[in-house]
């Protein structure tokens, strides 16, 4: 029995650092009202939406290997979905058949299965090919659906598609940014626990496993092949739920969403906050947006800054951010 | 469809895949072998595109301005290899996609401070401009003919030399197996700086040639480069003949699925097609990689 309650402690102790990042995160709103600076809520609301994005990408990239440049694609179809079904909720024109809504907790699933159906027919065709070539056609895939999305002119082609209907939970309605910012973090909190959970599962081993060695791991009598799709389907979902909600708290949607620089900037989110912790990626989001923030205010050449921030990174900083919180990893 | 119509497009299609083959075959060499993924050569396209552009201003002679930009997208070429990628050969592709990617936000930015926001006007000169009749009823730009032309010549010409001299014999050699070459006494290294200075200059020639008909403007680069990135997917990386016919077969592909399929569909032809490809043979049509 005692042994029972060590290990279950032991289990609670490897979640203690998602549990101080949420609570910290919990935390902003009252800080940003104390400071007046409403601000504050916003940027970091996009922090834990790009983060989550990072943090779906960072499954498959940390932890199996698989460096996908086209994350910013189904981030995108997420959120275009949510806004396409408020556009015919709000024309009261049916699509395919059944009505639009404005409700998200319709909204949500729709979008996740279509998410979820791109990444599997994208990932089956991508998998199959492995290293570099798995790097290009992620990219490949991710200007195509880019491409599709300019070419929707009734929502707005190039132009994007701004939701005019009232979003709704069922019968509630958010008010605040606050609101959907603790909404956000709640979501954000329960990815992360679900993410290491499954790093620690079976599953997870093989997936980590594959990215070291397949060889070995086809050698112990498990095909990578429906693993590493699996992985990819549920990274690619947790890309998607980070979108629909971005597209809900924006009330926009555009092509730029998912242009494929935005595809790279979640690759550098993740590689920045640390690519070894399923909560990397959430710190590399905090520092991105913050410095994106501070250098677009200084200056409107910031990209030249934070490019070469990012050649630093890649020159300087192996482990990411993570490891100068916590220490490396590997001793 | 009219014969004309089919003739046009035809011409329309051969001209961006020549112009394709261009920014891929530097693209291809150097990650057949060095295994690097740059980036960043969408920017030396967009560089090439940049200098012809001012150097024309400058000198006032067109083919002075010509010679004088390839030669400068050569130049940048070599900074760029020697002072940040030549680090990343024995990196990972994360760390190659990642510096890359810091390149090209960089070289963007400082082309901004250069050029500035707006459009550079890139004049062709009087003998260029102006069209002919290619055949009863259509008549086709002469600049686009030239381009098409200038394209298959260097084609050709990269042909001839990849697959019938010494240096070409040692193209080949180190893209399809570095360590093997580099033991039977080829110069790997020096090989690749060259490569990798014909492949920057290339880019630039793709550039100035796109310059006149698209427009010259930062972030030109990125949408050729990730076509130029399925040209090499599709011909199989480190092949100089995949790289060529991959091309056409993009370039007509796109063009035609332009015209003849509603746009939701057309922009997306290239990218099904090399779905269907590489379902078939996922290491792409002649991969030099056995």
């Amino acid at each position: 029995m005692d042994k029972f309650v060590r290990s279950w402690l032991a289990e609670l102790k490897s979640y203690a650092a998602i549990f101080a990042l949420v609570a910290v995160l919990a935390c902003v709103p009252i800080v940003a009202q104390l400071l007046d600076n409403p601000f504050l809520i916003r940027l970091l609301t996009r922090a834990v939406l790009l983060g989550m994005a990072a943090v779906g990408l960072n499954f498959i990239l940390g932890f199996g290997g698989l460096l996908s440049l086209m994350h910013a694609s189904l981030f995108g179809i997420g959120a275009y979905v949510v806004a396409i079904l408020a556009w015919h909720d709000f024309n009261m024109e049916p699509v395919l058949g059944f009505s639009g809504t404005s409700n998200v907790l319709i909204a949500l699933p729709v979008a996740l299965l279509c998410v979820g159906l791109a990444a599997m027919t994208t990932g089956v065709i991508a998998l199959r090919t492995m290293g570099a070539y798995f790097i290009m056609i992620t990219l490949a895939f991710n200007q195509m659906l880019y491409y599709f999305s300019i070419s929707l002119q009734t929502y707005g082609g190039g132009d994007g598609l701004q939701i005019l209907s009232t979003l709704t939970f069922n019968h509630f309605v958010i008010t605040s940014r606050a609101q959907f910012y603790w909404l956000c973090v709640a979501v954000l909190g329960t990815v992360l626990i679900v993410m290491h959970k499954i790093i620690k599962s079976r599953f997870g081993m093989i997936l980590q496993a594959c990215a070291q060695n397949e060889r070995r791991v086809k050698a112990l009598g498990f095909a990578p092949l429906p693993y590493k799709l699996v992985a990819f389907v549920i990274s690619g979902l947790i890309a998607g739920l980070a979108g629909a909600l971005w597209a809900v708290g924006q009330g926009f949607v555009s092509p730029a969403d998912l242009s494929w620089m935005r595809s790279a900037d979640l690759v550098v989110i993740a590689v920045l906050g640390g690519t070894g912790r399923v909560y990397g990626p959430v710190l590399g989001a905090i520092v991105f947006v913050v410095l994106e923030s501070v250098l677009s205010g200084l200056t409107p050449y910031w990209q030249l800054p934070l490019g070469l921030i990012v050649i630093g990174i890649v020159v300087f900083l192996k482990g990411g951010l993570a490891d100068l919180f916590v220490g490396r990893r590997h001793a | 469809m009219t014969p004309v119509l089919w003739v046009e497009q035809t011409l329309n299609g051969v001209q961006l895949g020549v112009m394709l083959f261009l920014m891929s075959a530097g693209l291809t060499l150097v990650f057949g072998i060095m295994n690097l993924i740059n980036l960043a050569h969408g920017s030396l396209y967009m560089a090439g595109a940049f200098f012809a552009a001012t150097f024309t201003l400058w000198t006032g002679n067109f083919f002075l301005a010509l010679l004088l930009a390839l030669a400068a997208s050569a130049l940048l070429g070599v900074v760029m290899e020697y002072s940040v990628l030549r680090r990343f050969y024995g990196r990972s592709h994360l760390d190659q996609v990642l510096v890359t990617f810091g390149l090209i936000l960089v070289v963007n930015d400082v082309t901004r401070l250069i050029w500035g926001v707006v459009p550079v006007p890139f004049g062709i000169p009087t003998f260029l401009s102006g069209s002919v009749f290619v055949m009863p009823g259509l008549p086709y730009p002469i600049f686009r003919l030239a381009v098409l032309a200038v394209g298959l010549l260097v084609a050709l010409g990269l042909f001839l030399i990849v697959a019938h001299t010494r240096v070409g014999m040692w193209i080949r050699a180190g893209a399809s197996d570095r360590v093997m070459a580099g033991a039977l006494g080829v110069d790997v290294p020096l090989i690749f700086s060259i490569v990798f200075a014909a492949g920057a200059a290339l880019a630039g020639l793709a550039g100035l040639m796109a310059g006149p008909i698209t427009a010259v403007q930062v972030g030109m680069g990125e949408p050729v480069l990730i076509l130029a990135l399925v040209v090499i997917v599709v011909g199989g990386i480190g092949s100089i003949r995949g790289a060529f016919i991959a091309a056409l077969l993009i370039g007509v592909a796109d063009t035609f699925g332009r015209v003849l399929l509603p746009p939701a569909l057309g922009s997306m032809v290239i990218f099904i097609l090399m779905a269907a490809i590489l379902a078939w043979r996922p290491r792409g049509l002649f991969s030099a990689h056995g």
